[in-house]
């Protein structure tokens, strides 16, 4: 996203990507699109529970709206049966609609909530709905103790 | 430390080469093009693309073509030669109805082939690092030349499920996904790779698929019918030789009707049937849930009545492409596995392709009937490359190679490894066995894989030799 990228290159004047965090999904409910809540330890230090998983289950919340099969749904796939599926050349589908209100809605909580911590939230449909990825960046010059510590942890690793 | 300066594909099994070096990708220059390139055009897919992105297909669409020459020429003769007499002598109505038969058929049938059947896009560099240093946790450290499998399993609805980890994608596969080895991609709802239509049949496409062949049922019974009607009614004035002599192109509408009608009628009663029970081609072949399997074995998926799979199925929500073709490639972003790369740290592409190419098997859930069945312990030889034999230094446990026959003898498996890999060399080969027949594979060339894949022996030394064979013959 284009927003995305501005903010991103803001932080990057003062600050360096350290990390990435990956939230994976959570497929006990089946397919349907859900991400685990669960609070990953790289983010103790940086951003309050409450409003991690807050952000989290709204985003949960957003797409089991766009999944959601209920009569809605139906009348719009039947209608678009019925026409050869050329509606679709004019017509937004509500999985696409609320795609879009799950874009903006990322975006407010980066410019509200995350980037002032130094942390950014990149939008699930950019990485095939696999994870919801966070950057975690350090200020430049800093010592950056989380972000050292988790880059050799990840090297050693090996 | 193996020489891997002739094993291509070898390489891509040290999968040690992973490493978390990378995780700082944003820091990697990446070449500036002057031109922006669109993301189909870095596509790591078999796939071709048309109109600048807008149509994606597979790569082999020769059969495709033969389809609508098929259905264009039946059609045609059938709206020049049968409805002018059809209509003045019974009803109009004849020709209107085929022809919106016909144009919905052709659009279902371009709807299902042009589109994006559900297309998982590889994973960026950060995210199969960091799977990596998951994996590596959760198993230790790795005891022998190969780690543990790489499956990770979820309980869904009361069933336990497993997730197989996809090596060329770098991902765990979400339930009912499957790696198209014909195309090399992951695919959502994987049913079936179908060349009829040129493209995988997956989540985004099945329903246009279903629409395809239900209403090319009814229009082939339509013309069979509706011919031998013509030929009827011009035999009570004419005799029977002379209206075949007036309407010699009937002739052939009845034939290519006749052989269609059995195929197509019967593959969309067997998919009517899939909906119905909310199970694709892959689960119905495998018997994954069957009751045959397990008391308490049951589809977690399904939604308990017909009416409501049908509609899920049918009706429900499309959701939308998640590799955006047509979008531009953003310079600062890390792209996953890029096609033209040397050797990367996930290896060479050609070799990636390479092994994609020579692992179908064990990737192509579909075409693996027997494979899976006959191998019960292959899930822990962990994918495909833990099979390829230079590097298999696991013990294996016997009862998975039911039909390795060479258990000691170098010779018969440098013959299976090179026939396999003959046969892998030229991928236009490949396609054709195991995607003719959506709903069975052959099994010669399943046969012929196995032996590729299980190591010769458990014997270090043994597999010393073997290996230094099996390098030898992959030249």
């Amino acid at each position: 996203m284009a927003t995305e990228f501005h903010n991103l290159q803001e932080l990057r004047h003062s600050a360096s990507l350290a990390n990435k965090v990956f939230l994976q999904r959570d497929y006990s409910d089946g397919t349907t699109c859900r991400f685990q809540t669960k609070f990953p330890s790289e983010l103790e230090s940086r951003i309050e529970r409450p409003l991690f998983e807050d952000t989290v289950k709204r985003l949960n919340t957003y797409y089991a709206e766009a999944e959601k099969m209920g009569g809605q749904s139906y009348l719009e796939g039947c209608l678009a049966c019925a026409t050869a599926y050329l509606i679709f050349l004019c017509m937004e589908t509500r999985y696409e609609k609320v795609l879009k209100k799950i874009g903006r809605y990322i975006q407010e909580q980066n410019e509200k909530i995350y980037a002032p911590r130094g942390l950014l939230i990149t939008d699930p449909i950019e990485r095939g709905m696999r994870v919801i990825e966070i950057s975690i960046y350090e200020d430049r010059g800093s010592s950056g103790s989380c972000s050292g510590s988790s880059s050799t942890s990840g090297s050693s690793a090996r | 430390m193996l020489q891997l300066g002739v094993a291509e594909p070898m390489r891509e099994c040290e999968y040690s080469q992973i490493s978390t070096r990378s995780s700082t990708p944003m820091e990697t220059p990446y070449k500036k093009r002057t031109p922006k390139k669109r993301k189909w055009q870095a596509f790591p897919g078999r796939n071709k693309f048309y109109c600048n992105g807008r149509i994606m297909m597979a790569r082999q669409t020769g059969v495709f073509y033969l389809t609508l020459v098929l259905i264009l020429i039946t059609s045609g003769l059938f709206f020049t030669f049968d409805c002018p007499f059809l209509s003045v002598q019974l009803t109009p109505a004849i020709p209107v109805i085929g022809g919106v038969l016909f144009v919905f058929v052709l659009g279902t049938l371009f709807r299902t082939s042009f589109s994006d059947p559900g297309v998982l896009p590889r994973a960026t560099p950060d995210e199969a690092a960091d799977l990596e240093r998951q994996i590596d946790v959760a198993n230790g450290s790795s005891s022998g030349y190969r780690p543990p499998p790489r499956t990770k399993e979820v309980v869904i609805n009361g069933q336990t499920v497993k997730l197989k980890y996809c090596f060329t994608c770098k991902i765990f596969r979400p339930p009912r996904a499957s790696h198209c080895s014909l195309c090399d991609n992951c695919v959502e709802r994987f049913d079936h790779h179908c060349p009829w239509v040129g493209n995988c049949v997956g989540k985004r496409n099945y329903r246009f698929f279903y629409m395809f062949i239900l209403s090319l049922s009814f229009l082939t019974i339509f013309i069979f019918a509706f011919v031998i009607t013509h030929v009827i009614l011009r035999s009570h004035r004419q005799g029977f030789l002379n209206a075949l002599k007036d309407t010699p192109a009937s002739v052939l509408e009845v034939v290519v009707c006749f052989f269609s009608v059995w195929s197509i009628v019967g593959l969309s009663g067997f998919h009517t049937y899939l909906i119905s029970s909310n199970q694709t081609t892959n689960e119905d072949i495998k018997g994954s849930w069957s009751s045959k399997r397990g008391k308490d074995n049951y589809n977690p998926y399904s939604h308990g009545n017909i009416f409501t799979n049908c509609c899920a199925a049918l009706c429900g929500p499309l959701p939308p492409s998640l590799i955006d073709r047509r979008g531009f490639v953003q310079s600062d972003t890390p792209q996953p596995t890029p096609p033209t790369n040397g050797i990367t740290m996930y290896g060479s592409t050609q070799s990636q392709s390479h092994m994609a190419a020579a692992t179908p098997l064990m990737q192509s859930e579909p075409v693996i009937l027997t494979d899976e069945a006959s191998l019960p312990g292959r899930t822990s030889l962990g994918g495909p490359c833990s099979g390829a034999l230079p590097l298999g230094g696991q013990p294996t446990p016997p009862t998975s190679t039911p039909n390795l026959s060479c258990d000691n003898g170098m010779l018969p498996t440098r013959n299976d490894h090179s026939e396999a890999h003959h046969h892998f060399l030229t991928p236009e080969e490949a396609p054709s066995p195991p995607g003719m027949l959506p709903c069975g594979s052959p099994l010669g060339h399943s046969h012929t894989i196995q032996g590729f894949y299980n190591p010769a022996s458990q014997d270090s030394l043994h597999e010393d030799s073997v290996r230094g064979l099996v390098k030898l013959s992959s030249v």
